[in-house]
């Protein structure tokens, strides 16, 4: 049913983690299912220096969140922030119909932490 | 012959029992566990199976494939080989249609009305009042509808529970939805139903009881004998789904009072698509297909004659082995105690003892979900199955496990091995070496827990 991206992915995750001095992080739940992802990272420059995630879900879940760590890390904010849902089961080659609901998590995320970074650095 | 005694941690590499069940191909129907994986590093095989695996499907299967264990056997069973080795001849050279009058036909009748008496024989019934047809599913929808519809004049109240099967479940709401009206009980934390309520539900107007023998997700035993009598007493009508406890639990249609009996072969080392209604005599109900007058009319259709054969054989091969129903029931305790030993925040599901099917282990393992876990456990050749939302399609989590008032988040943990009697102590050891690691490996990666320290 998952692709050997996906497989290799949920397997070997790339970034899992928490940053412990990050300047941005998100946390979103999915509504469909109740699927949680924390996404930390560190932005320096405007560049995203490092990226960690968390989650808990299934193997699609896990597979994105990894996916997408590695999609945006050394991007700018603002080429992090056009990356979307699709673009990340697209790089995964695909995921089941029943499972492209969790591709939403990662992306969803990475935006979420980036808006905490944007967020903290108008307040200072 | 395996080792008892031997716990060497090492043993089951080195001995590299290659699975003969496994080999001829066992159940495949959650969609995570899939067939051989290349990955697996290979062993050679010493052929240690025990007598029970090796009755299953042939012998000197020593291919490639590493190591796997087959604990899904609540959703279908390994095909015992005697099972095939009777169902052969009506797969070839004896092939005539049951209902013709010429020898072909003689001997194929002979054949199915021989099964007919196995399937009776291991619930106490005549073999006049075992209908077969296509399975649980069928039987169960068989059972209900023909019920409803033939009663319809009596009322239009029917009781169910709300830890059926959705072949029960479904069929009633969907009658509930088309004039009847529907009780669905509660059951306890354990997922017990209680005789009383059942009582309480019952009304001038109710017409059908049906309550499962044994669940198929947290394996709680209804109390079905209490039940019978007191839909005997009020002249209401009750059906048992009984898929899951045949051949596992003793069985009497007449002692528990039960006027209607789902069963399947599939769960019984015996042939998919084949299954049975037992209909006590004297029950009316009103077929839902029309045709060619073959089961009583009940269900008509030139018989699955081979199917039937080999579900004769297995519910044979069933009353034979029922004995055999204590050795599983140790192993699965092993398997259950060395979980809840060996991985801390693990809560088990259903109930404790002799309320339990022997063969059920059911626990949530908090912070982790369970199609992950099914995935990571499959890639270690463990074929398991979970009632997380995300094994579902449509993405709730198990009635049952809700049913039990589990919280979501818990019943996202869920893990379901369920044993069978091939199942050998070299497997259990083996899912209690590679589980621990995985749900560490797991736990580490949810934001749910700080599990690093939480491991013990
Ligand atoms: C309790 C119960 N009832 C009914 C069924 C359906 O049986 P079948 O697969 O033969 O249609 C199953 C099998 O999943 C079951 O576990
Ligand atoms: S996260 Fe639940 S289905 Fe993917």
């Amino acid at each position: 049913m998952y692709s050997e991206k996906v497989i290799d992915h949920f397997n070997n995750p790339r970034n899992v983690g928490e940053i412990p001095d990050a300047n941005g992080v998100g946390q979103v739940g999915n509504a469909k299912c109740g699927d949680i992802m924390r996404i930390s990272v560190l932005v320096e420059n405007d560049v995203i220096q490092d990226i960690k995630f968390k989650t808990f879900g299934c193997g699609a879940a896990v597979a994105t969140s990894s996916m997408v760590t590695e999609m945006v890390k050394g991007k700018t904010v603002q080429e992090a922030m056009s990356v979307t849902n699709k673009a990340v089961a697209e790089a995964l080659g695909g995921l089941p119909g029943e499972k492209l609901h969790c591709s939403n998590l990662a992306a969803d995320a990475v935006h979420a932490a980036l808006n905490d970074y944007t967020e903290k650095k108008m307040r200072v | 012959m395996y080792k008892l005694s031997d716990n060497h941690p090492d043993q089951s590499k080195q001995t590299g029992v290659v699975r003969q069940a496994n080999s001829v191909g066992v159940g495949q129907t959650a969609e995570v566990h899939q067939a051989g994986r290349a990955s697996h590093a290979s062993h050679t095989s010493q052929a240690s199976h025990t007598s029970h695996a090796s009755q299953i499907g042939p012998a000197n299967h020593t291919g490639a494939a590493g190591r796997r264990v087959y604990l899904d056997n609540s959703a279908t069973t390994p095909q015992d080989y005697r099972v095939t080795e009777a169902m052969m001849a009506f797969m070839t050279e004896t092939y005539g249609n049951p209902s013709s009058v010429h020898q072909f036909g003689r001997v194929a009748r002979t054949a199915v009305e021989k099964a007919r008496g196995q399937v009776a024989d291991l619930i106490g019934a005549t073999p006049e009042e075992i209908v077969f047809l296509s399975g649980g599913t069928e039987a169960n929808n068989l059972a209900i509808q023909g019920v409803a519809h033939a009663r319809a004049n009596k009322g239009h109240h029917l009781i169910t529970t709300a830890i059926e099967h959705h072949a029960v479940l479904d069929v009633m709401e969907d009658l509930a939805k088309n004039g009847y009206e529907l009780t669905v009980l509660p059951v306890d934390s354990e997922g017990l139903v209680s005789v009383a309520e059942v009582q309480a539900a019952i009304r001038p107007d109710t017409i059908l009881i049906s309550v499962m023998h044994a669940n198929n997700e947290i394996g709680s035993i209804q109390p079905i004998a209490e039940i019978g009598t007191l839909a005997r007493e009020n002249g209401v009508l009750f059906h048992v789904d009984a898929v899951q406890s045949l051949g596992k639990l003793p069985i009497s249609v007449i002692d528990m009072n039960i006027d209607m009996l789902s069963v399947s072969g599939h769960k019984i080392y015996g042939p998919k698509g084949i299954g049975a209604l037992y209909i006590r005599k004297g029950v009316k109900i009103k077929p839902m297909t029309l045709g060619g007058g073959q089961e009583r009319n009940i269900r008509p259709g030139t018989e699955n004659v081979a199917g039937i054969i080999g579900f004769g054989e297995a519910c044979r091969l069933a009353a034979e082995g029922m004995g055999g129903a204590f050795a599983v029931e140790l192993l699965r305790d092993k398997l259950l105690n060395g979980i809840v030993e060996r991985i801390s925040d693990v809560v088990v599901n259903g109930p404790l003892g002799d309320k339990r099917m022997p063969n059920n282990v059911n626990v949530s393992i908090k912070f982790v979900e369970g199609e992950s876990l099914l995935l990571s456990l499959d890639m270690q050749g463990i074929a398991a199955s979970s009632g997380s939302a995300c094994t579902s399609g449509s993405l709730d989590p198990s009635h049952v496990l809700m049913a039990i008032g589990l919280p979501h988040e818990i019943a996202h943990g869920s893990l379901r091995l369920t044993l069978g009697k091939q199942t050998t102590e070299e497997d259990v050891d083996y899912v209690l070496e590679k589980l621990p690691p995985i749900v560490e490996r797991l736990r580490a990666m949810s934001p749910l827990c700080d599990c690093a320290a939480s491991q013990h």
